[in-house]
């Protein structure tokens, strides 16, 4: 029966997830069929837009996970220490519903926000010297927007799941932290977030794997602006071009490859810093 | 129970290895049936009567439909998307899809990119370019000489025709006769006439505007294209672009002086914001499609009749009186297709019926429907002065020094200029990169950069 059960997903994982990786390995290694070593890998390094496309995509990665992960722990465990009931639901409920705008659709909603011109918080923009949707996107304030947008989307279901696993801590461990003189801070900095260590590496981990694959926000954000937002800000989009404009599937393979690696690495390190896989 | 369990199992695993054979033969298939039927290419065996599929933007969907219900017997199926605007390439990405998946092409594409012919003509990864070529067969000489001259030349490779212009797009200089008369103004004709008339306009009536250069289209196509700046030039696999050039530095100096005294805003022609300027642009350098596009538009500056002109478009005092041009969609026919016949029928159709004119947003580039087009605009009381004749000198005075390379002009524009005048630099502070920009583009495109 469980087989029954995972096959599902297994046969999904191996079609568009396992098969897919193993083409893509073959391309990155080849031109026209036939092996060419690391020819294609060469021509993506001495391409002038890999280099920009990395530095926008890393640069992004810290601004968003610094701030995914400060945020979501605070604000998770703001929402648990409150103690009216229906105050935290709510809440939490508020925090989850711009979860449920899907990737693209949520773009659109932030290219309003963004328009100074029809904006409804216009005011905080021309705040900021901000007068133009050009001078909004401008290329320096893109791993900001990019930043608030995705933690506006994905950070409710974080602070969801942070706050269950806050309820998962024992009640005598909080009890006997509170006898000892412990308070809210105390409480949250010696005990809380050590024992959410695992759930937090594990968030970093997914949004790394989110992160990386930076597409739809950007490609959106530069065909609305005309082209303001260069089509070739992101690592993932510079594979796109790749494959469907140079209709070069070779270099954009080796491009999806160098992405995997680096992705492979960082999440090995969040999982090795972060104890995922230990047992206790 | 377990042995249903394992059969459930047997069965997705041959499912999926059905899936996965079938996958692997599709990338593989392909080139089946073919033959040479003397039309210049190799065209897959025709079936007649089999459908035929469309696709068309927004703008173009009325004529498609019209085809549709005056062919009643031609099974045709309309599909709308976004018509390739502003360089998105979506046009060629969906293609590359078709051509590594060998199957799917629409038999006709509508695009309003004039350089597709760069891609579109060429085979790709072993696979047929995907446009027929239409000179040799498929549609015949006598309607082909029907066009303005010069119109199919963007899609003309060593003499084969592989797409069929729509509309021209020449540049004319558009003007308010209202605003000129209350502020006692003349028409410019020169580019040194329009620089003049800035210093006074700026000096005197603060606030009224001569033209934007906020839209990738405008900076190249309407202001460099039509002060012959060499650019953007390609001579087969050589491209080279000249900022040094005494026309590109005149009127790079004439942008940046009339952006610094505000008579040149920086707001897109379609942004929200350029409506607010209906009663304040006293003139402006543009493609004949704005009199549908931005003054007959109610988003766009609503302007009421009688007050909008068209002249004859702006030169450099003393030299050869020509202009630029902001696209023209091209109509393309599918080398994949089965039913070649409909398809010379519907590009027939919408290129030279009486509908076609009926429902034209621009200048069309079939000579007959151009004319009638003409006399329609002419006779509706909208324009002021020769509106006819200004569009026709225009048509036939396009400067052919501009190049139709894979790329668009239009990319390095808006990701360099644009946000650059934004944040307070000048045009000739930003010329370095952007011409950094088109050549690293035009290397990765393949081009041998001079």
């Amino acid at each position: 029966m469980g087989y029954a059960f995972s096959s599902g997903y297994g046969i999904l994982l191996l079609a568009f997830g396992v098969l897919p990786t193993l083409y893509a390995i073959f391309l990155a290694f080849t031109k026209n069929g036939s092996f060419v070593g690391l020819d294609n890998f060469s021509k993506v390094f001495g391409d002038y837009r890999f280099f920009p496309a990395v530095q926008h995509v890393a640069l992004y990665l810290v601004v968003y996970l610094v701030c995914l992960i400060l945020f979501v722990v605070l604000l998770a465990l703001i929402v648990h220490a409150v103690r009216s009931r229906w105050l935290s639901t709510s809440v939490r409920f508020l925090y989850y519903i711009p979860g449920a705008l899907a990737g693209a659709s949520s773009v659109l909603l932030w290219l309003f926000l963004l328009d100074p011109t029809v904006s409804p918080v216009a005011f905080v923009l021309r705040g900021m010297g901000l007068d133009s949707f050009v001078q909004t996107v401008s290329i320096d304030n893109l791993p900001v927007i990019f930043t608030i947008i995705a933690f506006w989307t994905g950070a409710g279901g974080w602070i969801v799941i942070m706050y269950g696993a806050l309820n998962n801590i024992s009640e005598e461990v909080m009890e006997a932290a509170r006898i000892d003189g412990a308070g809210p801070i105390g409480t949250a900095w010696y005990i809380q977030i050590p024992m959410l260590r695992k759930w937090i590496s594990y968030m970093g981990i997914m949004a790394l794997a989110a992160g990386t694959q930076l597409f739809v926000e950007p490609r959106v954000l530069s065909q609305a602006s005309k082209g303001v937002v260069p089509p070739d800000y992101s690592l993932n989009q510079l594979a796109y071009l790749y494959a469907f404009s140079q209709k070069d599937f070779n270099g954009s393979a080796a491009i999806s490859l160098i992405l995997l690696v680096v992705a492979v690495g960082l999440a090995a390190f969040f999982v090795f810093r972060g104890g995922l896989f230990e047992r206790e | 129970m377990a042995s249903q369990h394992r059969r459930f199992a047997r069965l997705l695993a041959v499912t999926a290895a059905v899936a996965t054979v079938g996958l692997l033969s599709a990338c593989s298939g392909g080139d089946t049936g073919a033959s040479d039927s003397g039309l210049g290419f190799q065209s897959v065996e025709q079936v007649a009567d089999s459908p035929i599929t469309v696709w068309v933007d927004a703008a173009r969907e009325p004529i498609a439909t019209a085809f549709k219900a005056a062919n009643p017997d031609i099974p045709i199926t309309i599909e709308t998307y976004d018509g390739n605007a502003g360089g998105s390439d979506s046009f060629k990405t969906k293609m590359a899809l078709f051509d590594q998946s060998g199957e799917g092409w629409p038999d006709v594409v509508f695009s309003t990119q004039t350089n597709d012919a760069s891609w579109a003509a060429q085979e790709s990864n072993g696979v047929q370019a995907f446009a027929a070529p239409l000179n040799k067969g498929v549609l015949d000489d006598s309607f082909l000489s029907g066009f303005t001259a010069g119109a199919n030349a963007p899609m003309t490779v060593d003499g084969t025709v592989y797409g069929l212009r729509n509309d021209l797009a020449p540049v004319v200089l558009w003007y308010n006769q209202k605003l000129l008369d209350q502020f006692g103004y003349t028409v410019p004709t020169t580019w040194e006439e329009y620089e003049a008339l800035s210093d006074k306009l700026a000096a005197d009536h603060p606030g009224y505007i001569l033209g934007s250069v906020g839209d990738g289209f405008t900076g190249t196509y309407v202001y460099y294209w039509g002060a012959q700046a060499p650019i953007f030039q390609v001579d087969g696999d050589a491209f080279s672009t000249n900022f040094a050039d005494d026309h590109s530095k005149r009127m790079t100096a004439l942008l940046d002086h009339m952006i610094a005294n505000k008579t040149l805003v920086q707001d897109s022609v379609f942004g929200a914001n350029f409506a607010s300027y209906s009663d304040k642009l006293v003139a402006i350098p543009g493609p004949a499609w704005y009199s549908g596009a931005v003054f007959q538009n109610t988003a766009g500056l609503n302007v009421p009749a009688g007050e909008i002109g068209a002249a004859a478009p702006l030169y450099w005092n003393g030299e050869d009186k020509v202009t630029g041009n902001v696209g023209g969609g091209v109509w393309y026919a599918s080398s994949h297709s089965k039913n070649l016949k409909a398809v010379a029928d519907f590009l027939k159709y919408a290129v030279s019926s009486d509908k076609a004119a009926e429902l034209a947003s621009g200048l069309p580039a079939y000579t007959a429907t151009s004319d009638a087009w003409l006399k329609t605009q002419s006779g509706s009381g909208y324009f002021v002065g020769d509106f006819a004749g200004a569009v026709n000198t225009a048509a036939s005075s396009v400067w052919d020094g501009w190049g139709f390379p894979s790329f668009s002009p239009e990319t390095a524009y808006s990701s360099i200029v644009i946000p650059g005048l934004a944040a307070g630099k000048s045009v000739a502070d930003l010329v370095p990169a952007w011409e950094a920009e088109i050549k690293n583009e035009a290397q990765v495109q393949g081009y041998t950069v001079k």
